[in-house]
């Protein structure tokens, strides 16, 4: 038996060699970073401007919060081609609850959570009951709710939304320190994000070491929390000098950390990846994986629900052309993000990353008025360079 | 000498697969290579049909005079090396002529021409004895004519060296012989064989020479055309060493019964009317070890998949015991409530997640211990995981690990692992030695002494028969579902076994 213990190698061969074996975490971060400093430099400064920072945050919500039950979903093996359809039906929903029938805001909301789910539900039950292949099931969903959007809108836009409703969106936290600008609650949220975050790396490390687990170099450490820490600084600076904190913003990120806790932490998260990876296996092991694949499902409904309204309330109008084509931006975003294929692996940090990735280049190309047809084609073969990166690096070690 | 393999040495991540192995073929001859599961076998014939290309392992290659550097398959097939696998290859929805020419097909500028084809498809099949129309699907055959038609398919490609892995394994007797005699009859016609096979009464059948091979070193070549080898011998070099020292002592001492099995019935999953288990019933004690012997499709991992939470059949029926109380295993998680383990037969596909790390694999059918509320207690998770493996000597340099890097026997103690950590009252052992070399075997049989020196159930299913004489207190015989005899560790032999099978 001849083994090669990978920790004592990379000790060995310092920082270059451990950035090499873990260059897909390290490369997704450094690509955002390319593409944004490209991004500003071309668009002459425009793209970091305060008011375009708060645009981008409010237009990648959507796909950001759909991004994380994505995730999960094919992490599990499976894929939806549904969520563009879904959160587009679910917009056309609370705008024929709102504005056509005028319920209150507050019914609208939980209502079209619970049909999100259900219709996650009805999808997720033929996918893990039925064992029909997901790719099928969803896109028998994305024809049936994408027809069902048109009827429920006769084909019209409706709006616009009442006040309270668009705050789902384009609300802003009012400053609790009473100021107007700079906004004192943004930046003061950012430098408790940062303290917390460096918190939390080294509890980790200090919990590595004491496993022996060889955790990246300390150097690198600090490198890396310091470029985080500059952009979550430099983000909420900027924020802070526009309207502050976008409601939405702030939705996002609870919902990242509590997916982050969930994927990396509970036992569900843990059994999602033991499906994705080997079902049998984990089958024999006592997990429900029906069930599993069934709430993937579920709860892929209910975010491509949360969305919807996101969406709705950010146009202020629920119209038949909403998340056409969405869905493709979703799953390149958890592809981009490092997720695999055939399940088993990825995660949510990645996806959201993957998500900024589309998003930052949506809006720089938008600035600097580049035309749909090249946008497509630009996106299209960035998805296609992240993965074919990843596939590489793969061979490379076997 | 047709082929001569010259100080091959092949290794994989964590493991030397082939240790300095040569081999020499005379042209015209059937030459057998023998050796235990996991010995190199299979690994070597990749080796020479070009599966592992060449610059994967180290050694020289000499085919027909010439040194010969194989970059894959289609390569050594135009030298006329053909090699037909365990696994039969045969694409099922298709007809038996256009799989034996499938990506050789006749006809020109990619146009088949198919009278050709059928007539050319009716030679070979003439040639090797199958009695089929050229037009018949393949998955209509059995699995002995679908061997048939591997081989015409090799004969269609001019095969001058034509490799068999295990061809009778999944054979009846009257197949098997039938393949047997088409080797001596395609010999006399000038084709070169080799043949690996477990079973030695058909290797001194049809052998010329025999390789022995094990734990990835060339043990011996011998003359076997004189008659004077025997199978004694050859088991000797196989196993390298005597029974008595291949298999731990441990104190018999059984005690009350744990597990008993009432008039258990499962039928087919598709074929409802096949009875797949037929009324069957037994009783395992506190710390005794019970074989079940049987051949390939006796039903022995459809009765253990059946037990463990219905992962196997329809329409179960029958009562299960444990401790003397009635328990639910109609679910895989209830089974595992209930004291049950059930280690595969096939880790790779359903016992490990090969691509996540120790740790996670031996926490995984018991989450709920290292966890508080559904949030996972990683520290606790690593000391559990690190526990096994240093009582179960997992040879790795951490629990953080992932268990694809690991040899055979290494990622079977992690499968032990993780049913150890469910403390299971009985476990089922389905194969709990297959393709791992002896020393690892022999830890694996000191960890089943423990586990019933520890007063647990052991259930031990296993094709190789030594190891059940030498481990088991108990063996059960299993043939068509039925229990057919049992047998005493004092009453059992292989003869002994080998007879009640037969005896139907």
């Amino acid at each position: 038996m001849e083994q090669v213990d990978p920790a004592q190698q990379a000790a060995r061969l310092g920082i270059g060699a451990y950035v090499a074996r873990h260059i897909r975490d390290y490369g997704l971060l450094f690509a955002l970073i390319a593409i944004m400093v490209f991004f500003q430099v071309v668009t002459g400064g425009t793209l970091l401007k305060p008011v375009n920072i708060t645009n981008l945050f409010l237009q990648n919500s959507y796909i950001i919060i759909m991004a994380l039950g994505m995730l999960l979903v094919i992490v599990g093996g499976h894929i939806d081609l549904s969520v563009g359809s879904v959160m587009g039906f679910i917009g056309a929903l609370a705008a024929v609850m709102i504005v056509t029938l005028g319920l209150p805001v507050a019914v609208a909301i939980p209502v079209c959570l619970v049909v999100g789910m259900g219709i996650g539900a009805v999808q997720g039950y033929f996918v893990a009951y039925w064992r029909i292949p997901s790719f099928i099931v969803t896109l028998a969903g994305m024809l049936v709710f994408r027809g069902l959007s048109l009827w429920l809108l006769a084909g019209q836009s409706v709006g616009p939304f009442p006040k309270s409703f668009q705050a789902l969106s384009t609300g802003f936290i009012p400053d609790l320190f009473g100021m107007d600008r700079p906004n004192l609650l943004a930046m003061a949220v950012g430098v408790v994000a940062v303290v917390a975050l460096l918190w939390l790396g080294l509890r980790a490390r200090a919990r590595d070491a004491r496993y022996g687990i060889e955790g990246e170099p300390f150097g690198l450490f600090l490198l890396r929390n310091a470029i985080v820490a500059a952009a979550l600084l430099f983000v909420t600076w900027k924020l802070a000098w526009f309207r502050g904190l976008p409601n939405v913003l702030l939705s996002m990120v609870v919902l990242t950390v509590v997916y982050v806790f969930v994927t990396e932490r509970t036992t569900l998260g843990r059994r999602v990846y033991a499906v994705g990876g080997n079902a049998k296996a984990a089958k024999l092991s006592g997990i429900r994986t029906e069930r599993l694949t069934f709430l993937t499902f579920v709860n892929m409904g209910l975010l491509a629900a949360l969305a919807g309204l996101v969406f709705a309330a950010r146009l202020n109008t629920a119209t038949p052309k909403a998340g056409f084509a969405v869905e493709l931006d979703v799953i390149a975003a958890v592809f981009i993000g490092g997720a695999s294929m055939s399940g088993g692996s990825g995660k949510i940090v990645g996806a959201v990353v993957g998500a900024f990735i589309m998003g930052v280049m949506n809006n720089g190309m938008s600035i600097l008025g580049i035309g749909i047809d090249y946008q497509q084609v630009i996106k299209g073969l960035v998805l296609l360079a992240a993965v074919f990166f990843d596939v590489y690096n793969k061979n490379k070690d076997a | 000498m047709l082929l001569e393999m010259r100080n091959i040495t092949k290794t994989f991540p964590g493991v030397k697969a082939l240790d300095d192995v040569s081999l020499a073929v005379r042209e015209g001859e059937i030459h057998a290579i023998c050796g235990e599961n996991g010995a190199g076998k299979s690994t070597l014939m990749k080796v020479l049909s070009g599966v592992y290309p060449a610059g994967s392992y180290q050694g020289e290659i000499v085919y027909d005079g010439a040194r010969a550097e194989f970059r894959d398959i289609r390569d050594s097939e135009e030298r006329g090396i053909i090699i037909i696998h365990q696994e039969l290859a045969l694409v099922p929805l298709l007809s038996i002529a256009e799989n034996i020419f499938l990506g050789n097909e006749r006809g020109r500028n990619g146009v088949i021409d198919w009278p050709e084809t059928f007539r050319q498809t009716e030679g070979l099949l003439a040639k090797v004895g199958l009695r089929e129309t050229p037009g018949a699907r393949v998955e209509s055959l059995g699995v002995g004519k679908q061997q048939l038609v591997e081989i015409a398919k090799a004969l269609s490609k001019n095969v001058r060296l034509l490799i068999l892995d295990e061809p009778t394994a999944a054979l009846s007797e009257a197949d098997s012989q039938a393949l047997l005699d088409l080797l001596l009859g395609l010999k006399a016609q000038g084709v070169t064989s080799i043949i690996i096979s477990h079973k030695l009464n058909e290797v001194r059948r049809v052998a010329d020479t025999v390789t022995v091979i094990r734990d990835g070193a060339t043990i011996s070549t011998t003359d076997a055309r004189g008659g004077t080898l025997t199978e004694d011998r050859i088991v000797r070099d196989m196993v390298g060493r005597d029974m008595a020292h291949r298999f731990p002592d441990r104190d018999r001492r059984a005690g009350d019964v744990v597990f008993e099995l009432r008039n258990w019935n499962v039928r087919h999953p598709e074929q409802r009317d096949r009875r797949m288990i037929r009324d069957l019933s037994m009783q395992v004690r506190a710390g005794e070890v019970v074989g079940i012997a049987g051949l390939m499709g006796a039903g022995r991992t459809e009765l253990a998949m059946s037990v463990f939470g219905r992962s196997y059949g329809r329409d179960i029926t029958g009562e299960a015991l444990i401790h003397g109380r009635p328990v639910d295993l109609s679910t895989v998680d209830r089974a595992i409530a209930a004291g049950l383990a059930y280690v595969t037969e096939d880790r790779k596909s359903l016992g490990l997640i090969l691509d996540e790390t120790i740790r996670r694999n031996v926490s995984l059918a018991n989450l709920d211990a290292v966890a508080t509320r559904g949030v996972i207690e990683e520290a606790r998770e690593t000391e559990v995981a690190e526990t096994y493996r240093q009582s179960l000597r997992i040879r790795t340099p951490g629990v953080f690990q992932k268990v694809m890097n690991l040899s055979g026997g290494n990622q079977q103690k992690v499968v032990l692992a993780k049913w150890l950590f469910t403390e299971p009252e009985v476990l089922i052992l389905d194969e709990p030695t297959r393709g791992i070399d002896v020393g690892a075997k022999y830890e694996i049989y000191n960890i089943i002494n423990e586990l019933s020196a520890a007063g647990k159930a052991v259930v031990m299913i296993s094709s190789e028969m030594p190891e059940l004489l030498g481990m088991c207190d108990r063996i059960h015989v299993m043939n068509e579902g039925c229990f057919v005899g049992e047998l005493t560790a004092a009453e059992a032999s292989q003869e002994a076994i080998m007879s009640l099978i037969v005896k139907e």
